[in-house]
């Protein structure tokens, strides 16, 4: 129906790749721009998942989300940047240099979808895709002042989404208001039965402001001794607005808590190092030195072509699922996986969402982590929304030292409706 | 607690290339993270298992394949239709 | 040996807890069939490929591309059960697949897909002819798992070594049987895959005749007899060679030989022998040490996430099996009065049996007869499948045998003139036309009277002979009427004459 001329300047390092007159047709998002993150395939755009391995390389065919976009009339203007295959959580990871945070550029956007919020937030686009494996559409939007949602596991389709952690992971909506995350969800929950691991569950549902006799719970652990006195305090007074409109506030324990960042870190690098191992430059990508023999080969690929991190976490990984060491660490973490889902279970009988900070401390000054664990840890508050596969929401809800927080909200299995109803609540009980 | 020979270990099994440098830093590094990882040593099994999806199956029927340029495109080194690959002898 | 030694050892019982001069092979197989399904196990693409240019029956699936997910074939896992019901399996409540990880050109996600922990079924039994009767074999689990691609190695004389790349046959369905090591010998491991292969054929669920559609591993170990029975496990110093990847019935026997005979000499020079991985050289008929570190291999198994587990207990409950090798092996010595052996000659491939049942008709014997004993040599022997036999052509023939229009011998040219057009290509003549061009029809009482007078003038001596009473002589004069009727007269015949008509003797 048309071209969209994309030429906005990017100052921030959101994108890796930009279209600059990108085909548009009719639907609900008719002459959108939409940015999409790079770890997900958009036929014949170059998708990188921020990594030098896979430089180069056009994928022959569209992910399902693609497709549903496009078939709504948007224009896929870009592709944004993000740590390599996710791996992150500040898009320091990238490999083709960092996004910066468009509310201050000496700090970290969030990670690993820091090019989809900082796109967002800067107004370059008015929507975005992300994906979120321990929090990687939660963290960055939270960070970045913009509102990002990690649909239920199964509501939206991994077809074309280049795998980190399959069990984990979920493509989901950044946007500036929830409006228009709803709007997305509608369009992007299509079935698709080519996703054996997805749930036959289309999103229907304008969002309701009405939370009267809601049951909101609050984990003590979301409010424990990692947390930032000021971004608590934030969060806190957030969910106060909440129960001024009609909700109730009731405080609640998670034990699961515990070892939820362990096994989320055992669970992804061990899915991580198997599905990272057919970057060998054979099919794609830039190819292995031919003139050596396979494994010496494969291996120097792997080393000149993954980062620090991605590096580091496919030999955890592959350690976590070595013989002698699979049932210590594997199967412990899958155990530990269905605790921390019978606590949300158990919790869902008591309460309808729950409610707490996204992140445990604003955005870091650019370069602030470097050790691998301190920066795992600050997934805390994020991971076990994706352990048990439940919707979670983060929406804007004021500033620390001028820095953006979130409010993190969960919901049920198959409970986005009102995970959106809260935030949305929030949104307009804020504007009210 | 695991040694630098343990890093190079998996490295060897991961098959990823690793310099001596790293080798230095992501022992401190691992030895670190699986001190943390020991916490999943207290778990123990609940009784609840949901029923999850099962049985999710594809007819057999022929859908087309793409077409051998397409399966090509992408590669840095083929010859006569095959990929080219180093040699594994 | 001596009638002495005989005497001393007769009271003897080998003690099996000292390893004595009385060995055993001890043998398992793992045995992987491509399952004869329309699409791939994990995505549409055709599995027709044999005769198309490389890397035409891919897609973003079985080429592992990234973001590409697998799907279940329905029918793969019908064709799966189907064997494992004909297997008699145990089939487990909830089965899952799982991802096997190591790094290959050929595998184009560095994993395979396939199942460990829990596998569609496990406990069976197939029933063999064992060198000493009847014996079970036990299957310990039957499974699936996706074909990688094709490797060609390149290179090496004029230009340095390379390899070639293609995923036609990535993510083809196969079907792996393992066995418990029962076998005792290399003719029971082939008779066990004659059988296992008949019985795929018969659910219609492989097509033995697809180059390449069925490899095999073979482990194999020598230990003193009764050792393992007792212990569960062999002897340490005797090893246990695993011999990957042999591709052909006739290859497993051969490796399985040459292995018995390579590992004699060993344990006969009292070396130890390693526990190691051989690879088979089919054009050589021998073994070698493989160079790749199968042995150390650590897959690190773990269940795949990207699909759903299978409970399929009760779909396999209404899964109805058709005639199997047995039954109808039975059905042949009741239904056609087949001799035992025919009959398990007649059922031992499918093919054999529905061509058997075209024909028999004429007269069930004879057509036991001339199919068991003659036709399938002579196809072999051309290596022509029987499929390419005309039924009717054969019923022909039959009828002509039955009528006593020709002897078995002009049967016989018949049927190899017939056979030998076949294998050329050309159209062939019916047995009729065929016996009339070549004038194969029996000589009448006349024709047959007018060769023996003949006979008799040319060959006093040996008339006299007989006349004697030396019964040699008889056999001499009927070969001489052989010989000059070509064959066209049953020998049967040609003696009964002669005595008829030859001079008797006195005494």
């Amino acid at each position: 129906m048309g071209r969209l001329h994309f030429s906005a300047p990017d100052p921030y390092h959101a994108f890796i790749t930009r279209i600059p007159d990108a085909e548009y047709g009719e639907g609900r998002l008719s002459g959108e721009a939409v940015a999409v993150k790079d770890n997900i395939s958009t036929r014949g755009i170059p998708t990188t998942c921020g990594s030098r391995i896979l430089e180069g390389y056009i994928p022959p065919y569209d992910a399902h989300v693609v497709e549903l976009l496009k078939a709504d009339g948007a224009a896929i203007v870009g592709k944004t940047n993000m740590d390599e295959f996710g791996m992150g959580t500040t898009t320091e990871n990238s490999a083709f240099g960092p996004t910066l945070n468009p509310a201050d550029t000496g700090r970290v956007p969030g990670g690993s979808s820091g090019g989809s919020a900082a796109a967002v937030a800067s107004g370059m686009v008015r929507m975005a895709l992300g994906t979120d494996t321990g929090g990687s559409i939660r963290c960055p939007s939270a960070f970045c002042g913009i509102v990002g949602m990690k649909p239920t596991y199964g509501r939206i389709s991994r077809y074309g989404l280049v795998a980190y952690a399959n069990s984990l992971e979920q493509i989901g909506p950044m946007a500036r208001n929830v409006s228009d995350i709803s709007l997305l969800m509608e369009i992007l929950t299509a079935h698709d039965p080519r996703d054996s691991t997805s749930i036959n569950c289309p999103y229907c549902h304008k969002p309701d402001p009405d939370i009267h006799g809601l049951k909101i719970g609050v984990p003590e652990e979301y409010f424990g001794e990692g947390v930032d006195a000021r971004v608590a305090s934030t969060v806190w007074e957030a969910i106060s607005l909440l129960e001024r409109r009609g909700a109730e506030i009731i405080t609640c324990r998670m034990p699961s808590m515990t070892y939820a960042l362990a096994a989320y870190y055992v669970t992804c690098t061990s899915e991580a190092s198997s599905n990272l191992a057919r970057f060998d430059g054979v099919r794609y990508g830039p190819p292995a030195e031919p003139k050596k023999q396979w494994h010496d080969s494969f291996q120097e690929r792997r080393r000149e072509g993954f980062g620090k991190e991605v590096r580091r976490r496919i030999m955890l990984g592959t350690f976590a699922l070595s013989s002698g060491y699979y049932g210590k660490y594997y199967a412990k973490a899958q155990t530990a996986r269905q605790n921390v889902r019978n606590d949300f279970h158990r919790l869902f009988c008591e309460v309808d969402v729950l409610a707490g900070p996204t992140m445990p401390t604003i955005a870091f000054l650019l370069g602030e982590k470097s050790d691998p664990l301190s920066m795992y840890l600050s997934d805390i508050l994020t991971v076990p929304a994706n352990l048990a596969g439940v919707p979670a929401i983060s929406v804007p809800c004021g500033t620390v030292d001028g820095m953006p927080a979130g409010l993190q909200i969960m919901g049920r299995w198959c409970g986005d409706e009102q995970v959106i109803d809260v935030a949305y609540a929030y949104e307009q009980g804020v504007s009210a | 607690m695991i040694s630098e020979r343990d890093v190079k270990h998996i490295a060897e099994l991961a098959d990823i290339g690793i310099s001596g440098e790293e080798l230095d830093e992501f022992t401190v590094q691992f030895n670190d993270i699986l001190d943390y990882f020991d916490i999943l040593d207290q778990v123990e099994a609940e009784a609840t298992k949901e029923t999850d999806l099962y049985n999710v199956f594809r007819e057999d029927v022929v859908t087309p394949s793409l077409p051998q340029e397409e399966v090509l495109c992408n590669a840095g080194e083929k010859e006569d239709g095959f990929f080219r690959a180093p040699r594994v002898m | 040996m001596s009638p002495a030694s005989l005497h001393k050892t007769a009271g003897k019982i080998p003690d099996p807890d000292i390893p004595s001069e009385e060995d055993e092979v001890i043998i398992g197989l793992e045995v992987h069939c491509q399952l004869d399904t329309r699409t791939k196990l994990f995505c549409g693409c055709s599995t027709d490929y044999r005769d198309d240019d490389p890397n035409t029956h891919v897609c973003p699936i079985c080429m592992g591309l990234p973001g590409s997910l697998p799907r279940v074939n329905k029918k793969a896992v019908e064709y799966a059960l189907k064997v494992a019901k004909a297997l008699n399996c145990r089939v487990l409540e909830e089965s899952e697949f799982s991802r096997k990880n190591y790094f290959y050109p050929d595998l184009d996600k560095g994993f395979q897909i396939t199942q460990y922990d829990k596998p569609l079924a496990v406990e069976g039994v197939l029933e063999i002819e064992g060198d000493e009767g009847d014996k079970k074999v036990r299957i310990t689990r039957v499974h699936m798992e996706e074909d990688p691609g094709r490797l060609v190695h390149k290179g090496g004389t004029d230009r340095p070594k390379y390899t070639l790349v293609d995923y036609n046959r990535a993510g083809i369905p196969l079907i792996e049987m393992v066995t418990e090591p029962d076998l005792r010998s290399p003719k029971e491991a082939r008779r066990f895959l004659n059988k296992l292969r008949a019985t795929l054929e018969y659910l219609a669920v492989f097509d033995s005749e697809k180059e390449g559609s069925l490899r095999v591993d073979a482990n194999i170990s020598i230990q003193p007899k009764g050792w393992f029975e007792k212990h569960g496990k062999g002897l340490e110093e005797r090893g246990r060679v695993e011999i990957k990847n042999i591709s052909s019935y006739k290859g497993v026997e051969k490796a399985l030989t040459f292995e018995i005979t390579r590992q004699k000499n060993l344990i006969r020079r009292k070396q130890k022998l390693e526990s190691t991985t051989r690879h088979f050289v089919e054009t050589r008929g021998i073994t070698t040490s493989s160079r790749s570190k199968e042995m150390e291999q650590d897959y690190r198994y773990f269940p795949e996430p990207d699909l759903k587990p299978l409970r399929v207990c009760e779909w396999c409950d209404h899964i109805e099996l058709p005639e199997l090798p047995d039954a109808r092996r039975a059905r042949f010595m009741d239904q056609y009065g087949c001799s035992p052996n025919h009959a398990r000659t007649l059922t031992g491939d499918l093919r054999l049996a529905v061509f058997y049942e075209k024909v028999a008709d004429v007269d069930n014997q004879l057509a036991a007869t001339w199919v068991a004993d003659t036709l399938l040599g002579e196809l072999n022997y051309r290596d022509i499948s029987i499929v390419d036999m005309s039924p009717s052509h054969f019923i022909e023939l039959l009828e002509l045998l039955r009528e006593d229009v020709i002897t078995d011998k002009s049967g016989v040219e018949v049927l190899r003139f017939i056979l030998d057009q076949l294998k050329e290509g050309c159209t062939c003549e019916a047995p009729s036309a065929c016996v009339t061009r070549l004038n194969l029809a029996k000589a009448g009482d006349e024709g047959l009277d007018a060769v023996i007078n003949e006979v008799i003038g040319e060959q006093p001596q040996a008339v006299e002979d007989y006349r004697c009473g030396r019964k040699e002589a008889l056999n001499f004069l009927v070969g001489q009427v052989m010989r000059k009727t070509r064959g066209r007269v049953d020998p049967g015949d040609v003696n009964r004459r002669l005595r008829e008509m030859l001079p008797k003797g006195g005494t």
